[in-house]
């Protein structure tokens, strides 16, 4: 037993230190391995717990879920990454849920303090878990809409009100399972569900950061009813690094959290933004624009998820250094929600072998481009949408943005004349100083390669 | 069995120190980050599987598969997405492999 405990600790250690070390990009990889290590420890010596049954049984979930988030993990493209966070970010909710039920079904507690925080990570996770899928579902494009109705918070807030009636119930009968258990558990998944559903596309990275940190607490509540450390203390670290995470990026994207769960995105201003852009869009072919970059002296590349869909960030980077050959400085400029997720970006861009150091953050680049001969805009739209610092009617209005419209010459690489994920024209296009340069990204950083070569 | 205000003595440390931890995080990592503290909680595997070693009728059993299956989903594809992110971050002094 006390080499049980001295696993836990050690493992608590680990996370600890694993999530130290991630937080910095130099040591990153070697946090996870600690982590790791950490779980390897303390899943061991969970199999030497006295009284313990169903070994096998055991052995085949582990196997079973293992095996398959092992599949889909080593599957997936770096663009889909958000989503399969969310996913397993639901699997863990779930099982913090389930622990939930085997205890109450039991109902053997040494306190009533112990059954009040099973209930609550039990509602807690319930809500994670439900809540992650339809995040994954939305991510993953099975589903489209947002479902807004008149009414919903209401509705949301009486499903909610029900599922706590229904665990008081719970609390005070001291909890025999039966048909309170049962509806308790529906209420809060339902609960999860139709919370989620209203929210939009583009707010979906912070609500899959708040249910992460909503798992972590349901895991430390889970760890006080089993007198786990392992689970409190991982679990704790989780829910509050977790919270910070999500206002970091709440922050980032200027949406408080509030507005982002309680309000579906778009349904909001829209028609605000009606005051016309003016001006035209002006047109530049490939070899015209290539020539631009090969003698300039400074770049900088502003990067979307546009970008990341056409898969052109290998072209990209091939491009970069074809220019760097000629002399020129390429930086990258990366707005804290480019992509689907704060830092999702950067991941793809390093995907494509662009070393960091190469990459900026809004805050270091932005004084940077008025000294920038060229804005290469791949992809992005609403970052660098000038209309978020100048029109108070724009829904995007206060939202810090990368300041490409100050750079000497703008170009634009984007598919079509259609607006960006939010919906809002972008003034930018219509400046005097931008040229509109159209086609798939892929193709478009192809012939720039091509007409670079030729020079 | 924690009890009582160790209980919360532990709480309110371990908070601190994961408020600490990200405190100074570049915008970079936060997606790995996410991910790797979505990892970290993958540890509801130990529970899971000390919930269901001690389930004794059908449904508890039952529950504590699924539960045992969701968390070893949740550590496994935690680490596997979490890696192979972390796999991509090097300097351009340290050249791709």
């Amino acid at each position: 037993m006390i080499l049980i405990q001295l696993s836990y600790f050690a493992a608590a250690v680990l996370f600890i230190l694993g999530l130290k070390r991630m937080s910095s990009p130099k040591t990153a990889r070697g946090g996870i391995v600690w982590a790791g290590a950490g779980m390897v420890v303390a899943t061991i010596a969970t199999f030497f717990m006295p009284d313990m049954h169903n070994y096998g049984l055991m052995l085949l979930a582990i196997l079973i879920g293992g095996g398959a988030a092992w599949y889909t993990g080593k599957k997936v493209a770096m663009t889909d990454m958000p989503q399969m966070i969310a996913i397993y970010n639901g699997m863990g909710g779930g099982a913090a849920a389930a622990i939930a039920a085997v205890e109450l079904l039991k109902g053997t507690f040494a306190s009533q303090s112990f059954l009040t925080l099973a209930v609550l990570g039990a509602l807690i996770g319930s809500v994670a878990f439900s809540g992650s899928m339809v995040a994954f579902a939305k991510l993953q494009g099975l589903m489209k809409k947002s479902f807004l109705f008149p009414g919903q918070q209401k509705i949301n807030m009486v499903v909610f009100a029900a599922a706590l009636v229904f665990g008081l119930i719970l609390i005070s009968s001291g909890s025999t399972g039966g048909f309170p258990l049962f509806m308790f558990f529906a209420l809060a998944l339902a609960f999860g569900i139709m919370m989620t559903l209203p929210i939009g596309g583009a707010d979906m990275p912070v609500v899959i950061s708040l249910y992460n940190a909503l798992t972590g607490l349901a895991v430390a509540f889970e760890g006080f009813v089993l007198g786990n450390a392992a689970m409190i203390i991982a679990g704790t670290v989780v829910g509050s690094a977790g919270t910070l995470l999500t206002q970091l990026m709440a922050r980032a994207m200027n949406r408080p959290i509030s507005n982002v769960l309680f309000s579906g995105f778009g349904a909001t201003g829209g028609e605000a933004s009606a005051e016309d852009a003016g001006g035209t869009m002006k047109e530049i072919d490939a070899s015209d624009a290539a020539v631009m970059m090969a003698y300039a002296s400074k770049v900088i590349i502003v990067p979307g998820y546009g970008m990341a869909v056409a898969q052109a960030q290998h072209k990209v980077w091939e491009f970069c250094k074809l220019l760097e050959e000629k002399g020129v400085t390429v930086k990258f400029a990366i707005h804290p929600v480019a992509g689907r997720m704060p830092g999702h970006m950067n991941v793809l861009l390093a995907e494509a072998g662009v070393p960091y150091d190469k990459i900026y953050d809004l805050e270091e680049i932005n004084a940077e481009f008025p000294t920038a001969d060229v804005a290469l805009i791949i992809g992005a739209n609403d970052v660098v949408n000038p209309v978020a610092r100048t029109d108070p009617n724009s829904p995007i209005y206060g939202m810090p943005i990368l300041d490409s419209d100050k750079a000497k010459n703008v170009i634009v690489v984007k598919r079509g004349r259609g607006t960006g994920f939010s919906g809002i024209e972008n003034a930018l296009f219509y400046l005097d100083n931008t040229r509109m340069l159209y086609g798939d990204g892929q193709e478009v950083a192809g012939k720039l390669i091509q007409e670079v070569k030729q020079l | 069995m924690i009890e009582g205000f160790t209980a919360l003595y532990i709480f309110m440390l371990a908070a601190f120190t994961g408020y600490e931890v990200i405190g100074r995080v570049p915008v970079i990592l936060h997606t790995p980050l996410m991910s790797g503290s979505n990892f970290v909680h993958g540890i509801v595997l130990v529970g899971a599987m000390v919930a269901m070693g001690h389930a004794s009728t059908d449904l508890e059993r039952f529950i504590g598969f699924l539960g045992v299956m969701l968390a070893a989903g949740n550590a496994v594809g935690g680490y596997v997405v979490t890696e192979r992110m972390l796999e991509m971050f090097k300097s351009s002094k340290e050249p791709a492999k």
